[in-house]
């Protein structure tokens, strides 16, 4: 099921931060939202799984108008979203196996066993086997990002959300965070959002690329179009660096 | 935002947290844990606190009685009054307002900062009922033991010092101990201290809860002075009101 988000429209304290943002993110696809540190794209995905209360505009998930139900109609489809968050946000008294537990135990019905044999096969996916009773403090970053990973499809979810899952990591860990969020995603046959602001990350996994610039969908395409397209703003931010600019020279 | 639009906010915050939880086995051992957090750990420096204080008021007492007319017992009676009425609950209660008060402000606080409560509310965990609800219950349920013990150690603590310097015998401690004695002091006390739990565990959690992530780790130091001041002034208050009412 995919989510559209139609007009939508965000300020705080009188600054506009969305100005009317259209986009359809696809079912079986990694999605992603790319921009400028400041460009919105946060606050885009705050308001995508409601964690902001949208100024205008609507959130459709698999045809469900999210933004106009309640905080108790939206419990069945947030127990559909699983997020993996930039800090990876894992719960510091707990430990792998109970971090990962924690959306079984309050949302499913299993027993003990239940639970712990479905927490080992997260962990096993995430290739975390073992590490059930580390606490958070006790393993590394790229880890606890799988940890997270791990935490966010125990429920099998429809859709996952990852804000900048690469952040804080080095660039070969990054790709295995990357090629985890893509094997998930075709996997499981669920709809991927991914917001950052990493063009490798980008050209790894994106198939359904949104540009946003001052809070606009400035251009949308996939990971071969963003490299030929002509549009400047896109240009200046792929190929930001001096290196990349040569590098695009002598390829044209 | 100005005090009122506080007030408001912390009002909607507890019709939050006093919501039906996910679930109850969740809650359940979640109020365990907190009370191992709020109140066993504060034994050690309530047991010591109480012990000292009980002393020095059994010292103060029989320093300030120079007339041969004041039986020797009154020491026994005054130090039974200042601990039973006052000391055990409001100042072990503001004490408690400073260690407890600034930990769960910091935790939670922390909680937001490191979007640890954006995660709850994405999958759908109601974050205010999961996080302060068990630490209110917790509160209300631990912390009259604590004071009852307050008490205790501290009527222990007068009748030690008493003893063992001299300065009055161990029948006439218990004697004054035992006069006058009106049961309804401990309720009063009691009475006092569940007001006080509620607001040790609530404010805090306000202060932690609404913290400005943005402003980092200098917002989450400053909600958890925030919170230490706000909910001492709050037990002083409701000590006022709740001494007026009950006792005049």
């Amino acid at each position: 099921m995919s989510i559209i988000v139609n007009n939508i429209k965000k300020g705080f304290n009188g600054t506009e931060i969305l100005k009317d943002i259209s986009f359809e993110f696809e079912k079986g696809k990694t999605n992603c939202i790319i921009g400028q540190s400041g460009s919105g794209k946060s606050v885009l995905t705050k308001c995508i799984v409601g964690l902001y209360e949208v100024d205008s505009g609507e959130v459709i998930y698999g045809g469900e108008n999210f933004s106009s139900m309640n905080k108790a109609e939206r419990k069945h489809i947030r127990t559909q979203i699983g997020m993996l968050f930039q800090g990876s946000a894992l719960f510091d008294s707990s430990n792998v196996e109970e971090n990962v537990m924690f959306p079984l135990k309050m949302f499913s019905n299993m027993s003990k066993e239940e639970m712990l044999d479905r927490v080992n096969f997260c962990l096993k996916r995430v290739e975390l086997e073992n590490t059930n009773h580390l606490y958070p403090s006790e393993i590394s970053g790229g880890m606890q990002k799988r940890v997270a990973i791990a935490r966010a499809i125990a429920l099998n979810p429809q859709y996952l959300f990852c804000d900048e899952p690469n952040s804080g990591l080095d660039p070969k860990t990054s790709i295995v965070i990357d090629n985890l969020i893509y094997d998930l995603t075709k996997e499981y046959d669920i709809t991927t959002v991914v917001i950052t602001h990493d063009m490798n990350s980008v050209m790894e996994i994106g198939e359904n690329i949104m540009y946003i610039h001052e809070g606009q969908n400035w251009w949308t395409g996939d990971k071969r179009s963003i490299v030929t397209t002509d549009n400047k703003e896109i240009g200046d931010f792929v190929y930001a660096s001096k290196f990349m600019k040569q590098l695009r020279g002598k390829l044209s | 935002m100005n005090l009122f639009e506080h007030i408001g906010r912390f009002i909607l915050m507890i019709g939050q947290a006093f919501k039906k939880p996910e679930k109850w086995s969740v809650l359940r051992k979640n109020i365990v844990i907190e009370i191992n957090t709020i109140g066993i750990s504060s034994l050690s420096i309530v047991a010591l606190l109480s012990l000292f204080m009980g002393a020095v008021m059994v010292i103060q007492t029989a320093a300030n009685i120079d007339s041969p007319l004041i039986p020797a017992y009154t020491v026994g009676f005054a130090t039974r009054q200042s601990m039973i009425l006052e000391f055990s609950s409001t100042m072990i209660c503001l004490i408690l307002a400073g260690k407890v008060g600034s930990n769960i402000a910091s935790e939670i606080g922390t909680m937001r900062l490191t979007e640890q409560i954006d995660a709850l509310e994405v999958m759908g965990v109601n974050s205010i009922n999961h996080l302060v609800l068990p630490k209110i219950l917790a509160s209300l349920f631990i912390f009259p033991f604590i004071v009852l013990i307050s008490m205790g150690l501290g009527l222990i603590g007068g009748g030690l010092i008493g003893t063992q310097t001299g300065i009055i015998t161990l029948e006439k401690y218990i004697m004054g101990l035992q006069y006058y004695f009106d049961p309804f002091s401990i309720t009063y006390s009691l009475i006092k201290t569940l007001f006080f739990a509620f607001f040790i565990a609530t404010i805090p959690s306000y202060f932690g809860y609404y913290v400005n992530p943005s402003g980092g780790a200098l917002e989450v130091g400053k909600s958890g002075t925030k919170s230490v001041v706000a909910s001492s002034m709050t037990i002083l208050l409701i000590n006022l009101i709740i001494t007026y009412f009950l006792l005049l």
